[in-house]
């Protein structure tokens, strides 16, 4: 589904990404784990298209098309969805409002009829109970005032609603208590299906024993340095990733 | 020195301009060379008796390259209610001045609503003197889009004594429009209250202007007054100047302003994008969020409703 050949990604000039090779076939959940500075996020905001990441060589095509020559919102309607490591807040806007809006514009985007809103509430109720969010959440402006835990169950909510066929967790994992970890590690298993693959972006193995990935890669200085099964996160966890990104030392001065 | 005696008078040098502080951003000298002949001054009286519930349209319409003059009394008696709606009207590159004297008695209420729609090429001056009495409630919100030139001025005299005020404000200029929103309040007295949000976006090369001064005079202790202006500027050439002021000569006073002059949250707009809405709908979206607040603070519903309706109108949010 998800094709990245030899991508190379600098902000601000500073090459990130550095020839990163990985492909993610239909219906698999692929985990990237890395140091700090690895260029995890980088990798997350370039699938998406955030303006400022920009693109040097390499391609990047979902289901054959070329990803890069799409703007981010027509990234979305063809099925990319990014949740992200820190959720932006949207005053003045309900969280059921940004979302509807959202979801018929992929929808007219696609030329689908748009959702009415009994169906749209209907489905709201369903999957906000699944994950344990208070309905009445949805109702305050989006994101503005959560904690940094109900901002990530907001994330895989609007993911189970947008219902993506690509969908990208970046650091889902940061602030969540143990509790509130299984929760969304519930909401994202129970999206695990055979035409949609996800990419779990993670600097710890401990979202993976939730999330069981098919297959682990290491990203260290922007490019893809090892792959393996998911046997791969616990050599990490215990091994680190010295091997992979020596730390270099600061010449004495 | 006023627009609207410069019109009556034929002469130029009656034209506010830039050398006067309190229009600086605003000239008018240096932008009108001839004066039309006026057309004749329209005059009117309103008179709300006592314990009167009422709602009026007062409705001003320009035409042409005309001068025109208006003068508007407004009395509303003891313990009444007015719900106002004035809209200002307007094609080619006409001079106007509406001037209302508004007199709201003891325990009176005055819900007014300004919508100025006024052409590109008018030039346009609005200006309201309010005198509250003792425990009356002003309510007023002001939304324009600007005009070639245009000045919307309020002034209240504010008695204290249970008396409060709400004094919002609301600008979306494009092109070259340029809106001022002036006011001064007055409070005289103790136990008064002022609370003021004015918002506004500037895109194009369009200036928005936000003059706002509230005086606690000598002995208005108790005074609680709230003051805050937030401007979105959409374009290096657009521009937004503000000038809140606070003058308290008296004790045990509550104050607070705030002041914001930015640009769009790009963030939030990559993450509005990310969800699947197109750039200019996310704009408008979380421009319509930013300004919804000035409509969602007035108290009459169907005034509420009205200036939602003209938000979504002017950036294309409407369903």
């Amino acid at each position: 589904m998800l094709s990245i050949q030899n991508l190379h990604v600098a902000v601000d000039a500073k090459p990130i990404l550095d020839g990163l090779t990985l492909d993610i076939p239909t219906g698999e959940v692929h985990a990237v784990m890395g140091p700090n500075g690895a260029g995890k996020s980088t990798l997350s905001y370039a699938l998406a298209g955030r303006p400022g990441y920009e693109v040097t060589a390499g391609t990047v095509t979902l289901d054959g098309e070329d990803l890069l020559a799409l703007d981010p919102n027509e990234r979305a309607a063809r099925g990319v969805f990014l949740s992200f490591q820190y959720p932006t807040e949207i005053p003045g806007v309900p969280a059921l409002t940004f979302l509807r809006t959202a979801l018929n514009a992929q929808h007219r985007a696609r030329g689908e009829a748009e959702i009415g809103a009994p169906d749209f509430l209907r489905l709201a109720r369903a999957k906000a109970a699944a994950l344990r969010i208070d309905f009445d959440m949805l109702k305050r402006a989006l994101n503005v005032g959560f904690s940094g835990g109900e901002k990530k169950r907001m994330e895989i909510f609007q993911m189970a609603m947008i219902s993506p066929r690509l969908a990208i967790l970046d650091e889902t994992d940061s602030g969540l208590d143990i509790d509130a970890l299984r929760i969304v590690a519930e909401g994202v298993n129970a999206m695990r299906a055979a035409d949609r693959s996800m990419l779990i972006i993670t600097h710890y193995q401990r979202l993976l024993d939730h999330i069981v990935p098919d297959r682990v890669h290491v990203l260290a200085n922007g490019r893809i340095v090892a792959s393996g099964g998911p046997e791969l996160a616990h050599t990490l966890e215990a091994e680190g990733y010295d091997k992979y990104a020596p730390r270099t030392l600061e010449p004495a001065a | 020195m006023s627009l609207a005696r410069a019109i009556e008078t034929g002469d130029l040098t009656e034209l506010p301009s830039r050398r006067d502080e309190d229009w600086r951003w605003t000239d008018l000298r240096g932008l009108i060379r001839v004066l039309p002949k006026p057309s004749p001054v329209r005059m009117e009286r309103l008179i709300v008796a006592a314990g009167e519930v009422r709602h009026a349209d007062l409705r001003f319409v320009s035409a042409g390259a005309g001068a025109h003059v208006s003068r508007i009394a407004i009395e509303i008696g003891d313990g009444a209610r007015l719900v106002l709606s004035e809209t200002y009207e307007g094609e080619g590159d006409y001079l106007a001045e509406v001037d209302l004297q508004i007199s709201v008695g003891r325990g009176a209420a005055l819900h007014r609503t300004l919508v100025a729609a006024d052409s590109a090429d008018g030039v346009s001056v609005s200006r309201a003197d309010i005198v509250l009495g003792p425990g009356a409630r002003l309510a007023q919100s002001v939304l324009t889009t600007g005009a070639k030139r245009q000045r919307l001025e309020t002034r209240v005299s504010h008695p204290g004594a249970g008396a409060s005020a709400r004094l919002d404000g609301l600008y979306l200029l494009e092109g070259k429009r340029h809106a001022d929103i002036t006011t001064v309040v007055t409070h005289s007295g103790i136990d008064g209250v002022t609370d003021q949000l004015v918002k506004g976006v500037a895109r194009d090369q369009a200036r928005g202007v936000f003059q706002g001064r509230i005086v606690v005079s000598p002995g208005a202790d108790k005074t609680d007054a709230r003051m805050g202006h937030h401007a979105l500027i959409l374009s290096d050439r657009a521009e937004v100047d503000a000038k809140p002021e606070l003058e308290i000569y008296a004790d045990d006073v509550v104050c607070a302003h705030g002041n914001t002059v930015g640009a769009l949250d790009e963030e939030a707009l990559f993450y509005t994008r990310q969800r699947g809405i197109p750039a200019e709908e996310a704009r408008a979206m979380l421009m319509e969020a930013f300004v919804g607040e000035v409509a969602d603070r007035i108290e009459d519903a169907a005034a509420r409703a009205a200036a939602r309706a003209w938000i979504a109108a002017q950036l294309g949010t409407a369903p």
